[in-house]
């Protein structure tokens, strides 16, 4: 009976975003308060009964509710209560179901605030999100529902997968999907604004907040996957370049690029059609994610979630929402006319820069994932493309963005002359390369050239960073909240790099075997296996070591990897064992019994491995803090003189 | 203002180019089996373990093969559809009984009806092995030369029956000379 008023209360939710997209849209067109009024109450309407439905499911998930087919299918008896909601975006329909949630919430927060925009932008903003809700809620019923019976009922579910059986995957979808849906938001300000024909520096700074809160989810969701990947995986990579981390990674660099792109739109009214399209791109590119994901186009895991049907469904909707939105653009963009010039040595080029080689990375990266699907398409045969292309077509652009990035963020709009930075800035760079060779050399004992550079750019980026808020805070100025933002993700993307480029260059591993009593070296340490044990879990049997990590005859850690087969879906996994320090992680994963007690062991020395996340965390913290800025929640009529050279607007006259 | 077109033809070809792999799925889906001899197995009958079930049993005649175990909610889910393309006798369907536990098989078998003309039992999952399985269910359709002709991934349905493999039936038995 729940699961039925789940599936009512969806289709009820489908039905009011028929009129707030009607009322938005045509409200605003033709100027009616009451209709564009009539929108955000639907909106309201639409998120009460969208949460319904979800929590019906969810409640169907407490209950073990196994005469629903979608229960039954990825939940258990014996699953564990917190594990039984994350069940619920466990697969394609509940995932499907979050999505839309989720949307709902960002259209709800829309409407709520706000109240510094004129009604009109509003409600066309509203009508756009209707009709996105719209189109995944027909979706969902027609495709992909997951209140389906089944009759009659199993006796038991057939359980979570073991893989997402963890703290981390279960938080990990809600937070991409929270990123991933809410460029659906800077994608509806575009629209409108292009409906609207109007585009000025007021636009660019009511889409900043939006644009910047979805990048920041996206930043953490990626960042937990890019976790759970490392210690659940049982390989101790953190990133591998597959088809669905990358569907994930090009939304954001889109979205990197265009918060950079708002900057100048708002600052300087310039780059407005260049922002228009990335904000189309970013949400292009969210969805072209969920049908990469979800059609089976791109190596069909199983069958159970690729269907051509669906594959046709998101298509098409794909072709409907992103060609409407580039044959608007093309209508309409070339009104969007800036009749302001930049030196060629100034912060707009700098952005510029950084622009294109944002694009030509994501460009780079849609080829790598799109090249084994075309080739196919053109009868030439099946190929994977791997992380050797992926790395390098990667690094080619990023390089040259990151030794832009310390002078970038110190150049002054229109033109740059450097007078008085330019000293500190070469100072810091000598202090960065003497660090980055005097510590990297002795402490790592190993001579990578690359290595040395990467973490010398990365570390005059990290000073540069920290320039402006120093010399503020010593001269008693204030610091915008935004600048502090910039200078904190920076600094974030500093010790990311750094991380990163450690890890990779320095990393030491090494598959070996040992049994009960013996011990084994490896980068210094000894590791030596105390016992084995069978562990019993709530749904899961499990074969247990204990492992002690000494050095020089001092303890350090003990560890217990644990290799696991769940009950129900009897795929082993592993559960690696690692001892954390903020500079470096021993990690220890089991392989495979090699009989007589042995087993393989696969053993990891990983410097710097935390900074890869937590400057993840920082980049993030950088977008919450940029968010406060006061200027955004300045309300209408009360706006600032605009910032001179973006007052000339570009209007339809 | 040519160049405002631009973006909406790249993505109009890359569309085009979706649209062409998403029609093509179908086709690539199927396991390399397709069109090469069914592989062999010779595995105990699941009524009775002292019996054998063997490949070259249906030497000459067309078969379905169906992956099912009880544990699985897709089978459970495809049952009705089974027994009633028993029901038709269009073709005899073997059951690969996958990963089970024979009492509980039974039993399954006995409470929803059994579409299966015999039932192998393979406990250890060496035979689905070779049959390149990768999920249960899966079904297979065995011509009379012993050839893979064609393979379905997930839960049977009378639509997919009536549209994939009633139109091979003909064919499957038309090639015993």
């Amino acid at each position: 009976m729940i699961i039925e008023l789940g599936h009512f209360a969806l289709i009820l939710a489908f039905c009011l975003t028929l009129p707030q997209a009607f009322f938005g849209l045509a409200g605003a067109a033709y100027r009616r308060p009451h209709w564009m009024a009539v929108a955000s109450r639907a909106v309201a309407g639409q998120f009460v009964f969208t949460a319904l439905s979800f929590g019906c499911l969810a409640y169907a998930f407490f209950q073990n509710d196994f005469s629903v087919l979608y229960v039954a299918q990825n939940s258990n008896s014996e699953l564990p209560t917190f594990y039984r909601f994350a069940a619920v975006w466990g697969a394609h329909e509940g995932s499907l179901l979050l999505w839309m949630l989720v949307l709902a919430l960002w259209s709800v927060a829309v409407a709520a605030l706000s109240n510094n925009m004129p009604q009109a932008m509003t409600s066309r903003v509203l009508g756009v999100l209707g009709l996105i809700s719209g189109g995944f809620a027909l979706f969902i019923l027609l495709t992909s529902s997951p209140f389906e019976r089944l009759w009659p009922a199993a006796a038991d579910g057939r359980d979570l997968n073991p893989l997402l059986q963890d703290p981390a995957l279960a938080i990990h979808p809600p937070m991409l999907y929270t990123g991933y849906v809410g460029f659906s938001v800077p994608f509806a300000f575009a629209v409108a604004a292009m409906l609207e024909g109007k585009l000025d520096s007021a636009w660019a700074r009511w889409v900043r907040p939006w644009t910047t809160v979805a990048w920041l989810f996206l930043t953490i969701g990626i960042a937990l996957g890019s976790w759970w990947a490392y210690y659940e995986l049982g390989w101790g990579g953190w990133w591998f370049w597959d088809s669905v981390e990358n569907a994930s990674f090009m939304p954001w660099l889109i979205g990197t690029a265009l918060i950079h792109s708002l900057a100048v739109t708002e600052k300087r009214g310039l780059f407005k059609s260049w922002t228009l399209l990335l904000s189309i791109a970013g949400f292009a590119l969210a969805l072209l994610g969920t049908f990469l994901v979800r059609s089976g186009v791109i190596e069909s895991v199983h069958a159970f979630a690729s269907d051509p049907g669906r594959g046709l469904f998101i298509l098409v909707f794909l072709a409907a929402c992103v060609g409407g939105a580039l044959g608007l653009y093309a209508w309409r963009a070339p009104l969007f006319k800036s009749n302001v010039g930049f030196a060629p040595v100034s912060r707009e080029s700098f952005l510029l820069l950084n622009n294109v080689l944002l694009v030509a990375a994501t460009g780079l990266i849609l080829l790598g994932t799109l090249y084994p699907v075309f080739l196919d398409a053109l009868n030439l045969g099946k190929i994977s493309v791997g992380p050797p292309y992926f790395t390098v077509a990667f690094l080619i652009p990023m390089l040259p963005l990151v030794f832009l990035l310390a002078p970038g963020m110190h150049a002054n709009w229109k033109k740059a002359s450097f007078d008085r930075k330019k000293t500190l800035l070469m100072m810091l760079a000598a202090a960065a390369l003497v660090l980055a060779v005097a510590v990297f050399w002795i402490a790592y004992d190993l001579h990578s050239v690359l290595a040395t550079v990467g973490i010398a750019a990365a570390l005059w980026v990290a000073f540069s960073a920290l320039v402006e808020p120093i010399e503020r805070l010593r001269k008693g100025h204030s610091l915008s909240a935004s600048t502090l933002g910039m200078c904190v993700a920076h600094f974030g993307l500093a010790m990311f790099i750094v991380g990163a480029t450690t890890v990779e260059s320095y990393k030491i591993e090494a598959d070996l075997s040992l049994r009960p009593g013996q011990t084994a070296q490896h980068a210094g340490f000894d590791f030596t296996m105390n016992s084995l044990r069978n562990v019993t879990g709530p749904n899961y049997d499990a074969i247990e070591s204990e492992i002690v990590i000494s050095r020089d005859g001092k303890q350090v850690a003990v560890v217990h990897p644990q290799k696991r087969t769940y009950r129900v879906q009897t795929n082993p996994m592993t559960e690696a064992g690692i001892d954390v320090r903020w500079n470096r992680d021993l990690f220890v994963a089991m392989g495979e019994p090699l009989g007589d007690g042995a087993w393989s062991l696969r053993l990891q020395y990983k410097p710097l491995i935390r900074f890869i996340w937590l400057g993840a965390l920082v980049i993030a913290l950088g977008g919450v803090i940029s968010v406060c800025d006061r200027r955004y929640r300045q309300r209408v009529g009360a706006t600032a003189a605009a910032p001179e050279g973006a007052a000339k607007t570009a209007s339809v006259s | 203002m040519w160049r405002f077109l631009v973006p909406i033809g790249l993505f109009a070809a890359l569309v085009a180019f979706f649209f062409v792999s998403l029609d093509r799925d179908k086709e690539t889906l199927p396991s390399p089996l397709i069109g090469k001899p069914a592989p062999t197995f010779e595995l105990p009958n699941l009524e009775d373990p002292s019996l054998k079930v063997a490949g070259s049993d249906f030497a000459g005649k067309p078969y379905v093969l169906n992956v099912w175990g009880t544990w699985c909610v897709g089978c459970r889910q495809e049952h009705e559809t089974l027994l009633e393309i028993a029901k038709r006798g269009e073709v005899p369907i073997v059951g690969l009984n996958w990963k089970d536990d024979r009492a509980q098989a039974q039993l399954w078998l006995k409470e929803l009806g059994n579409p299966y003309s015999v039932v192998a039992s393979d406990d250890e999952g060496r035979a689905a092995i070779d049959w390149g399985v990768y999920g249960a269910p899966e079904t297979f359709l065995v011509d009379a030369q012993g050839k893979v002709i064609y393979k379905h991934i997930a839960p049977m349905t009378m639509e997919i029956w009536e549209r994939e493999f009633v139109p091979l039936l003909a064919q499957a038995g038309a090639q015993r000379r």
